[in-house]
């Protein structure tokens, strides 16, 4: 919106680069197995799919008949199977048991499974087992990274949350290592990483042995910086609602994969749309990183000037007109849709947030961020659990703040125990298992208090915040909290290296690291422009209010931020990650 | 398949195949294709080391295997050199089979993990001692790849008795992690209950065993595995926890199977009014008070489906209950069961509106409910912040709250101002003028 853009801010690097290099080796694959042939698709690799390839390239190569995966009896006639799948052994398994009844019914075709983006020991060995090892030739398709917007990449792989933090399972780490090597040697060299987290460490431990395995050819950086998370070292801000236009319509609606549907609430018709929301869209280009109270009053704007457009015709001759219809027209049809689309949007939004109180709601979260009035957000949460109106995460999110330390103040509280222990567990007596466990593994010490005292990641609630006019980061949480990673990134950027935060890591468990990778000696305004683009790579995911915190941070000190992450995630999804409620 | 084939530059270096390069000079493509039939004879050999005889057997068709080439990608580069036919060609040439496993069996720890991880052919077999079986293992963990640390405890799973690997898990605990998570990926539970119960971690194994229930999907062989579950050593948080599930489904299925009965026979009004969506079955322990709240109010304290009866067994707190059952009998209008909620008489007969919440929750909550603005103003008024009274007032139209308080606070400039908001002629606004004009009244402003 009104933000000043420094002039200097060097462009981005053109990611598309990494779709065309998936779709060859997608393609190269399929022909690996020649002749018709029906395609398994597992759920959750279709919408990827769908951002580099479609139908008519599958079709090409001979792919026949599209399903996907569900983990039933199929019904497929051609004799020849392709499954394109996550390596899991729930879906592996599935396999197995259609190999192995074509086997029983003496029918002959010939498997492939192609395993994105790389295949595990335990499926092999799963295959091996059932008899079917030979059968079944496999391949890797080394799709690590998609382009969800000019300056988003993501691994789309949220099981890492849960496969690493929760069950203390590495075998993604090499595959991080690996995203991050494919970039090093399309956008690199690196001249210099940073990091904080023990997975982060690993990471990049695995990056360079696979650097030092392979060779390096000479080329100009496009990326000089790089700085690697862990989620487990900012948990709190991924946890709070989410107050950005693009961050709410996650919250609400759930963007997938770069892409929003729509209720007929919003479209005000009968049927509900798919849209793709990134830079391409002009009217949510605008307004994705703004607070939310401030887009009402643009898309006003922006719906007047467009009236206006359109007003022009009113006075022309029939040679204006027909170069309005030409030229203009289109564009204003264009935004027209869009506009309204997202106008729905942010009323549909209000009357949902209206409704279930998300004033008090925010009061609340600022409170326990603050340190303030903790006896009287417990007992709202308290209501709100009792009442129901909360979903079981809200409770989670409840139990997670105690642990992160946010509740401290509140003496060992009979109120937490006697809820968690009536509520928390019986609400949802599908929640088997010991949810508290699955938070220790999480908690940290009680820190949050001194660190946000350090780094001063509340602002004193007793000034005026101006939304219009950011003065920093907090705007994305109503100018209430910085967010904890972002800050953490601005600080050693700032400083280059970790000095003077010795207490901070202290704090966040160390693992902090700042390596000078060895620069090429390229000329000094190339350099200097790939050094201020910086790739930061969240392992374990990360929101979109990070992603806007980090355009701000971007926008303000003349540098570019490239996000990648193993998943866009918000509070909704971390908890349900840690929701063990299916059989 | 290229991550399957064994790395060139180890056949190359490696001492043992010094002769095997020294051939390779005289040797050729041309001299390939003739011994074709040789080698053919060796590919069970060869096989260990090609997961992918299919497209070797294309390549094999007689045409010049370096035309295979031709369909690479960026993957391309490897497979001139990767592609077998180049150093099976000289079968009279080869070691002896005895010898050539020899060589691929002489990694080290370090390098059989280095090759696991790039994808390259390797050999676990040798690691037969314990020591080594060990050595094998912490360099998988040092090496932070998970995908092989799993493969190497597969391999430990499969040549190491359970007692002897649980017992080396114990000091390993990232190792450890990851042999839990692959048993709980194969579904293998009684192995892991089995591991628990030899790390005394009889917790785990409890919650592990209780976890079975999200399997059983008739009721009463739920309850059963349930009341079956109360022997084993949970902690005592969850053994309270695992009771109140045990009894909580067995009561529905009581409920369940009488309502059901009821409702069908078409005996009780309230579920021709308001027919049952779904079962309760299964449902949490607040949806079930809230059944009970909205089919059951009423009943005597010794049925099992009476709210009463529920928080008692449930041990559901005051809040809990009230606003539980608030929801209910709102939701059926019942403002009379509302109004008897909050009643309480005190020890002279009086009765007296209390309640464990704030009545501005009340309100709000009422007002959810689509409650008349008749019923509103009776909580709005009990609302004991005046500020807060006039806000909600004015959010839900009370009028007679808002000009009372008005009144009772003097106010004769708010009154003034108020009357200018409600319509002309409305008797909110004669009341208005009534009291503006009473001269009994002594105003502060």
């Amino acid at each position: 919106m009104a933000h000043s853009v420094r002039r200097d801010a060097p462009e981005l690097p053109d990611f598309s680069l990494l779709k065309r290099l998936a779709r060859d080796q997608l393609i190269y694959l399929l022909e690996q197995l020649p002749g018709r042939k029906d395609l398994f698709i597992e759920a959750d690799l279709m919408s990827p799919l769908d951002r580099i390839a479609n139908v008519t390239t599958l079709k090409q190569h001979d792919v026949d008949k599209l399903y996907k995966v569900e983990h039933k009896p199929i019904v497929s006639t051609s004799d020849q199977l392709c499954f394109l799948i996550r390596p899991r052994i729930k879906t592996v398994k599935w396999i197995c048991d259609v190999v192995n009844a074509d086997k029983a019914f003496g029918r002959f075709r010939r498997y492939k499974i192609i395993f994105s983006p790389q295949k595990f020991y335990a499926c092999e060995n799963l295959l091996e087992e059932q008899g079917i090892f030979g059968d079944v030739t496999t391949d890797e398709w080394s799709f690590y990274l998609l382009p969800l917007d000019d300056d988003i990449i993501s691994l789309e792989l949220p099981e890492f949350f849960r496969d690493y933090f929760l069950e203390g399972d590495q075998r993604w780490v090499r595959t991080a290592g690996s995203a991050l090597h494919l970039l090093h040697s399309v956008y690199g060299p690196f001249s210099k990483v940073y990091g904080i987290g023990r997975c982060s460490k690993m990471a990049y431990e695995s990056w360079r042995e696979q650097v030092e395995e392979g060779e390096q050819r000479a080329r100009q950086a496009e990326i000089g910086n790089v700085f690697l998370i862990d989620r487990d070292v900012d948990l709190v801000t991924p946890l709070c609602s989410q107050v950005v236009y693009e961050g709410l319509v996650d919250d609400i609606f759930r963007i997938k994969c770069g892409c929003v549907e729509f209720c007929p609430d919003v479209t005000s018709s009968d049927k509900s749309i798919k849209v793709m929301l990134n830079s391409q869209d002009k009217v949510f280009n605008e307004i994705r990183n703004e607070h939310f109270s401030q887009v009402f009053g643009f898309l006003s704007q922006k719906a007047r000037n467009l009236q206006t457009a359109y007003d022009k015709r009113s006075g022309m001759d029939i040679k204006q007109m027909k170069t309005f219809v030409s030229e203009e027209l289109k564009g204003l049809k264009q935004e027209h849709r869009l506009l309204s689309l997202h106008i729905g949007a942010s009323e549909s939004m209000m009357k949902k947030k209206t409704k279930q109180d998300f004033q008090e709601l925010l009061k609340t979260e600022h409170s326990l961020l603050e340190g303030f009035e903790i006896r009287e957000c417990i007992s709202y949460i308290e209501e709100h659990i009792n009442r129901q109106s909360y979903g079981i995460e809200h409770l989670l999110t409840f139990s997670n703040l105690k642990q992160l330390g946010l509740l401290v103040e509140q003496q060992p509280g009979e109120t937490l125990t006697v809820m968690e222990s009536r509520v928390g567990k019986l609400v949802n007596d599908k929640t088997a298992g010991k949810l508290t466990d699955a938070f220790s593994s999480l908690a940290k010490k009680s820190n949050f208090r001194a660190l946000g005292r350090r780094l001063n990641l509340v602002p004193k609630s007793d000034e005026e915040y101006d939304l219009r006019v950011p003065r920093d980061m907090a705007y994305i949480f109503s100018g209430a909290y910085i967010p904890l990673s972002c800050k953490l990134i601005e600080q050693v950027l700032e400083r280059d290296g970790w000095t003077g935060l010795e207490e901070v890591t202290r704090m966040l468990n160390g693992h902090e690291f700042a390596v000078t990778a060895g620069s090429n000696g390229s000329d000094a305004r190339v350099k200097t422009d790939s050094q201020r683009i910086i790739l930061v790579m969240f392992l374990g995911g990360c929101t979109f209010s990070e992603i806007s915190a980090l355009r701000f941070l971007g926008r303000e000190k003349g540098l570019k931020f490239i996000v990648v992450t193993t998943a866009i995630t918000n509070s909704a999804r971390l908890l349900e990650s840690m929701l063990d409620n299916h059989a | 398949m290229i991550r399957g084939k064994p790395d060139e530059d180890d056949y190359w270096n490696s001492s043992k195949f010094k002769a095997f390069t020294f051939d390779d000079e005289d040797d050729d493509f041309t001299r390939l294709k003739e011994s074709k039939r040789a080698v053919n004879s060796i590919r069970s050999l060869v096989e260990e080391e090609d997961e992918e005889d299919d497209v070797e057997k294309v390549s094999w068709s007689g045409e010049p295997v370096g035309r295979k080439a031709k369909t690479g990608s960026f993957q391309s580069f490897s497979e001139s050199f990767g592609d077998p036919s180049i150093r099976n060609y000289a079968p009279e040439l080869r070691k002896p089979k005895s010898e050539y496993k020899d060589y691929v069996s002489d990694w080290t720890p370090e390098e059989t993990v280095k090759r696991m991880q790039q994808g390259k052919v390797y050999s676990l077999e040798k690691f037969r001692s314990l020591q080594d079986k060990l050595l094998l293992l912490d360099e998988a963990v040092n090496a932070h790849d998970g995908n092989v640390i799993t493969a190497v405890l597969i391999y430990l799973k499969k040549s190491l008795s359970k007692e002897i690997l649980f017992r080396e898990l114990i000091t390993r605990e990232i190792a450890l992690r990851h042999y839990i998570h692959y048993l709980k990926e194969i579904g293998e539970q009684k192995l892991l209950v089995e591991l628990f119960k030899s790390m005394d971690r009889t917790e785990d194994m409890a919650l592990m065993q209780y976890r079975d229930h999200l399997n059983v999907r008739d009721e009463n062989k739920k309850r059963d595995f349930l009341k079956n579950c109360l022997s084993f050593p949970f902690s005592p948080d969850d053994a309270t926890h695992v009771q109140d599930h045990y009894t909580l489904l067995e009561r529905q299925i009581i409920i369940e199977a009488n309502d059901k009965q009821v409702e069908s026979s078409g005996q009780a009004d309230i579920f021709k009014k308001y027919p049952r969506k779904a079962s309760i079955l299964n449902m949490p322990i607040i949806t079930t008070l809230y059944y009970s709240c909205f089919y059951h109010y009423g009943e005597s304290d010794g049925t099992f489906s009476s709210p009463a009866n529920i928080r008692k067994t449930f041990r559901i707190s005051d809040k809990q209950f009230l606003l539980t059952c608030l929801g209910a009998r709102a939701k059926l209008k019942a403002w009379f069961d509302v109004d008897a909620l909050f009643t309480t008489k005190n020890w002279l007969g009086y009765t007296k509106k209390r309640s464990p919440i704030g009545f501005h929750r009340i309100v709000d909550i009422l007002q959810k409910n689509n409650a008349p603005v008749q019923v509103l103003q009776d909580y709005v008024n009990l609302v004991e912040d005046v500020e807060q009274k006039i806000s909600l007032a004015q959010k839900y139209k009370c009028h007679d709250v808002i000009i009372n308080t008005y009144r009772d606070l003097k106010d004769r400039q708010q009154l003034i101002v108020y009357r200018g908001k409600v319509e002309r002629g409305s008797s909110e606004y004669r009341k208005i003028e009534e009291i503006l004009s009473n001269s009994q009244l002594r105003w502060k402003n």
